[in-house]
């Protein structure tokens, strides 16, 4: 639930998606969900003379099963924050184990 | 909370606009399905009707295409849904040349089996040498 609380936060950036299939995306986050699916507004595909079935595409949406990275603004993210939040996560986890 | 405040960052939320819309389906074979988007659900199978297959092949800048009817497709497969942009949509074709299906599915076929045959080489020359093991024959597919 963590890194798709944090992925709700990044919503109007700029991102890179990397699928699996080694296609490239850059576009603008427009929504998440709980399976990491991706929409993305405003696409770019990396090498496009390579896919080319993919210029008419202007806005797209991603299933999470097939995305192999997700490239975020380093900026956008606050890695003390995250840290925090997980290890606050992970004691949360443990209690509620007991 | 009320349930439909968090429906942006839903599978529905994402997908509710592109009912009725022209899509691009990007399965995970490597097909490209165009088709419009009746119906879906929370796993991202889809339904689209008046459904095209495209074939591309860049290096000789040429595609084929055949209708394919109604597809019902089923989320795993799914690797990428596009809404097709019309006034977009031409212009690429209209620069590539369009061949028989059968023509571009023997190219690509050719193309795929030797890709297979390299990669298996490429294996089997790193077992023998290294003992590396298989990717498992899933390649691809993922």
């Amino acid at each position: 639930m963590l890194i798709f609380s944090v992925f709700k936060t990044l919503t109007d950036q700029e991102v890179t998606v990397e699928l699996k299939n080694d296609l490239s995306i850059v576009g603008t986050l427009k929504s998440v969900d709980q399976f990491l699916n991706i929409k993305l507004d405003n696409i770019r595909v990396l090498d496009e003379d390579k896919h080319p079935h993919m210029i008419a595409v202007r806005n797209c949406f991603i299933r999470g099963s097939v995305v192999r990275y997700v490239q975020l603004p380093k900026a956008a993210v606050d890695t003390q924050l995250l840290e925090d939040a997980t290890r606050r996560e992970s004691s949360n986890a443990q209690k509620a184990a007991r | 909370m009320d349930a439909l405040s968090n429906l942006a960052f839903t599978t529905s939320g994402a997908l509710i606009d592109l009912v009725d819309k022209k899509v691009l389906v990007h399965l995970r074979d490597g097909r490209k399905l165009i088709g419009v988007l009746r119906s879906y659900d929370q796993y991202a199978n889809l339904v689209t009707t008046q459904t095209l297959e495209r074939l591309y092949h860049p290096p000789t800048n040429s595609y084929a295409q055949t209708e394919r009817g109604v597809f019902l497709i089923r989320g795993e497969n799914v690797v990428l849904l596009g809404e097709v942009d019309l006034d977009l949509e031409d212009p690429p074709l209209q620069r590539m040349t369009l061949q028989p299906w059968n023509q571009i599915a023997a190219l690509l076929d050719a193309e795929r089996t030797d890709k297979a045959k390299a990669k298996k080489l490429g294996e089997k020359v790193l077992f023998e040498r290294s003992g590396f093991g298989e990717e498992g024959g899933e390649g691809d597919a993922y």
